[in-house]
C-alpha cells in the first residue's frame, strides 16, 4: 500500500468557512441531498492510454461512478440521473452553467478532469454549490493508474467531509470471513475487499477454521483466530508478505483478538481449565500481561480510542454483560443493565459510544450505549445477527446476519449488513460468497 | 358351520359409533402427544437433550457425549452417569488418550460461545478426573458454535448442539 506514490496538490480557491449546503448526519436523513456527479472529463490521448493500461474505455466515467455509488450507499445523498445532465463534462468542469444544474434539482455538483501525465493518473475535481453558484472545493491527486478506484473513494471522502463536517469512510477496506458449505461443515476463509465490495481477495485457503479477523490501526496487519492443526490460537498476518505467526506461546486456546489503538499490542482472551481471562501481548518485546483475573468468562475486549480503557464481555454477574475497566485491568465496572444478554462490545472511534449485540426473548439486536451504559438504543432486530464493527468515522456499523433453516436444515445463509448510527439506511453489503465477522479498516489515506 | 344372520342395523350403527369414538380418542391422544413435540419423553427435559439421535458409542454401552441446558455448563445426572461409564472404560483401556470437544448452540455470540464450549468440555474433564483418569490423558478443544451436529433452527436442534463429545485421540 505504501509502495505507490500519491501526490496531493491543493489549489484552494474561494473556500468558504461556512458551507451554504450542509448535510446533518446526526439525525435520520429522509431527504438525501440531490447531487449531480458529472462524468470526469478526459482528453482523447489520456483516454487511449488508460484504455491500454487499465482496459477501461472511459476512466473519467468509471471514477465518477465510484463517487456516485459511494454517495448513494451513504444514504445522505441522492445522485441524479446522468441522462438528465445538460452540460458535457469538459465544459462543466471549467464553468458550470448553474441554471442547467438547478433545473434538474441538483444542489451540489461534482465535476473534474482526468489526465495521463508522466505515466501517472492525475485527477482534478471540483465541488460546486449550485444554488449559491460558487465553487466550494478544488483538489487534485496524482498516483499510479492502478489506484484509480482509490481516487474515487478519496474524492468521496473529501466531498463528504466538506458537506457534513465529518471525516469520510470510503477509502477503507473490510476484512471478513467468507463462508461456504453446509452448516455442519462450514468452510471458512479470510477475505479482504474495498468497502464498496470491489477487489475482493481471499487470504487463506479454507483448510482450517478461521474466525474474527481484525485490522491493525495503521499497517497492513491482521489478527485473527485460526484452528491450524486443531490448535485454536490467535495469529498475526501480514497482508502484503503473507507472513503468519502465532501470537505468544499460550498453553491453551487464545481467541477474540484485537489491536490496541497504537498498534503496539494485541489484546485477547486465553481459556484454560474452564476459565477465560483477558491478556495483552506487546508485539515488540513479546511481554504478556494478564488483565482480568476472575473465574468467569471474560472475552471480546475492545480498547477506547485513547487506549486508556477497555470494554469487554463477562458473565461474572451470572450472564453475559458489558463491563469497562482501565487498560491495566483496574476499576472494573458493569455498564449494561437492560433486560437480556449483552455481547461483542466495540468502542466507537469517536470515543463516545459502545456498540453491542443483545439477545432478548429469542431476538438479536444491534445497539449502542454511552460509555457509562446510559442511553441504550437498539438499531435493528433480527432472528440472528451479531458482531458490529465501526466505520472509522464512528457513523456506520457493519455486522452480519444468519437466516433460519427449515426442518431439513436447508435455507441457511450468512451475509454482511450495515446500518447508520441513526438506525436508518440499513443495507446488505455485497460479498461473492456468504460472509460473517466483518471488521472495518481505518482510512487508508491516513 | 358359518351362520349368516341378518345383523340388526341399529346394532351396527351403535358399534360403528363406539369404534369411531374409540378411534377419535386414540387419534386425539396421539395428536396431543405429538404436539407436545420436543418435550416428548426421550427428547428434551428442562432444555437438555435426552435423546440418542446424535449419540455415538466409544464402546458397547458407553455413550460418547453429554448435553447441557442453554447457557449452562453444569453436568446433569444423566451426564454424570455417561461420564462414569466413560471413566470405567478409560480405566480398562489405560493406553487411550482422549480429546473432549466442547460445543455451544448458535443462539449466542461467537466469542462467548468459544469460551462456553471450553468450559463445558472442562466440566466433563474435571468429572472424569474425579473418577481416576489422569489429566495428561485428556485434552480439551472448544468449537464454540462452529460445528453444529444439527443444522435446524429449533430448540430441539439447538439442544443437540449443546454438548461435550469425547473423542479418541490415539
Amino acid at each position: 500500500m505504501n509502495k505507490y506514490l500519491i501526490i496531493f496538490i491543493l489549489f484552494l480557491t474561494s473556500i468558504k468557512a461556512n458551507a451554504l449546503i450542509e448535510v446533518d448526519i446526526t439525525r435520520g436523513n429522509l431527504n438525501p441531498l440531490p447531487v449531480a456527479v458529472s462524468p470526469l472529463s478526459i482528453d482523447e490521448n489520456s483516454k487511449k492510454n488508460f484504455k491500454k493500461i487499465l482496459k477501461k474505455n472511459n476512466i473519467g466515467s468509471e471514477i465518477s461512478i465510484i463517487i456516485e455509488n459511494n454517495l448513494k450507499t451513504s444514504g445522505l445523498f441522492n445522485p441524479l440521473d446522468k441522462d438528465a445532465f445538460l452540460q458535457t463534462p469538459d465544459i462543466a468542469n471549467l464553468k458550470p452553467r448553474f441554471e442547467d444544474w438547478s433545473l434538474i434539482k441538483a444542489q451540489a455538483l461534482i465535476t473534474g478532469k482526468v489526465s495521463y501525465v508522466d505515466e501517472k493518473l492525475r485527477v482534478e475535481f471540483r465541488l460546486w454549490d449550485v444554488l449559491a453558484g460558487k465553487e466550494m472545493m478544488a483538489l487534485a491527486f496524482t498516483t499510479v493508474p492502478n489506484n484509480w478506484r482509490r481516487i474515487g473513494h478519496m474524492i468521496t471522502d473529501k466531498v463528504y467531509e466538506r458537506l457534513t463536517g465529518e471525516k469520510g469512510y470510503f477509502d477503507t477496506r473490510i476484512i471478513y470471513v467468507a463462508e461456504e458449505g453446509p452448516k455442519t461443515n462450514r468452510k471458512k476463509k479470510l477475505a479482504l475487499m474495498d468497502q464498496d465490495g470491489s477487489n475482493n481477495i481471499f487470504l487463506t485457503y479454507g483448510n482450517e477454521l478461521v474466525l474474527t479477523p481484525r485490522f491493525h490501526p495503521e499497517s497492513q496487519m491482521v489478527t485473527y483466530l485460526s484452528y491450524f492443526q486443531n490448535r485454536p490460537r490467535v495469529y498475526l498476518l501480514d497482508i502484503e508478505t503473507g507472513n503468519q505467526e502465532v501470537v505468544g506461546d499460550f498453553p491453551g486456546m487464545t481467541f477474540a483478538p484485537r489491536f490496541s489503538p497504537d498498534g503496539k499490542k494485541i489484546i485477547m482472551s486465553f481459556a484454560k481449565d474452564g476459565n477465560s481471562d483477558i491478556y495483552t501481548m506487546d508485539l515488540e518485546n513479546r511481554i504478556v500481561q494478564k488483565i482480568t483475573n476472575h473465574p468467569s468468562i471474560d472475552t471480546s475486549p475492545s480498547y477506547s480510542p485513547d487506549g486508556k480503557y477497555i470494554c469487554f464481555n463477562s458473565d461474572r454477574s451470572g450472564y453475559q454483560q458489558i463491563y469497562i475497566m482501565k487498560s491495566d485491568g483496574s476499576n472494573v465496572k458493569r455498564i449494561s443493565f437492560g433486560n437480556g444478554l449483552y455481547g461483542t462490545p466495540v468502542w466507537s472511534p469517536r470515543g463516545d459510544l459502545i456498540a453491542f449485540t443483545k439477545l432478548h426473548k429469542g431476538k438479536f439486536y444491534i445497539g449502542v450505549m454511552r460509555i457509562d451504559g446510559s442511553g441504550e438504543r437498539l438499531l435493528t432486530e433480527n432472528f440472528y445477527q451479531e458482531a458490529p464493527s465501526w466505520s472509522p468515522n464512528g457513523r456506520v456499523l457493519i455486522f452480519y446476519r444468519e437466516t433460519k433453516t427449515n426442518d431439513k436444515g436447508e435455507g441457511f445463509s450468512a451475509k454482511l449488513w450495515s446500518i447508520d448510527l441513526t438506525g436508518y439506511n440499513e443495507r446488505l453489503v455485497n460479498t461473492p460468497t456468504d460472509a460473517s465477522d466483518p471488521s472495518w479498516s481505518s482510512l487508508l489515506s491516513n | 358351520m358359518l351362520r349368516i344372520r341378518n345383523i340388526d342395523q341399529g346394532a351396527i350403527m351403535k358399534i360403528n359409533k363406539i369404534l369411531k369414538n374409540a378411534f377419535l380418542i386414540t387419534f386425539a391422544a396421539v395428536a396431543l402427544s405429538a404436539c407436545a413435540g420436543s418435550q416428548k419423553a426421550g427428547q428434551m427435559q428442562s432444555d437438555v437433550y435426552t435423546g440418542t439421535d446424535t449419540v455415538e458409542y466409544l464402546a458397547s454401552g458407553v455413550k460418547d457425549r453429554v448435553f447441557f441446558a442453554t447457557n449452562e455448563t453444569v453436568l446433569t445426572t444423566a451426564a454424570r452417569e455417561t461420564l462414569r461409564k466413560q471413566a470405567a472404560w478409560l480405566r480398562k483401556n489405560s493406553k487411550i488418550t482422549i480429546i473432549l470437544e466442547g460445543h455451544a448452540d448458535e443462539r449466542g455470540t461467537r466469542e462467548y460461545n468459544l469460551a462456553l464450549g471450553e468450559r463445558r468440555a472442562n466440566a466433563a474433564k474435571d468429572y472424569l478426573m474425579t473418577y481416576g483418569i489422569s489429566s495428561d490423558r485428556i485434552s480439551v478443544l472448544s468449537y464454540g458454535k462452529e460445528r453444529p451436529v444439527d443444522s435446524g433452527s429449533s430448540p430441539l436442534a439447538w439442544s443437540k448442539n449443546r454438548r461435550s463429545v469425547t473423542v479418541k485421540a490415539n
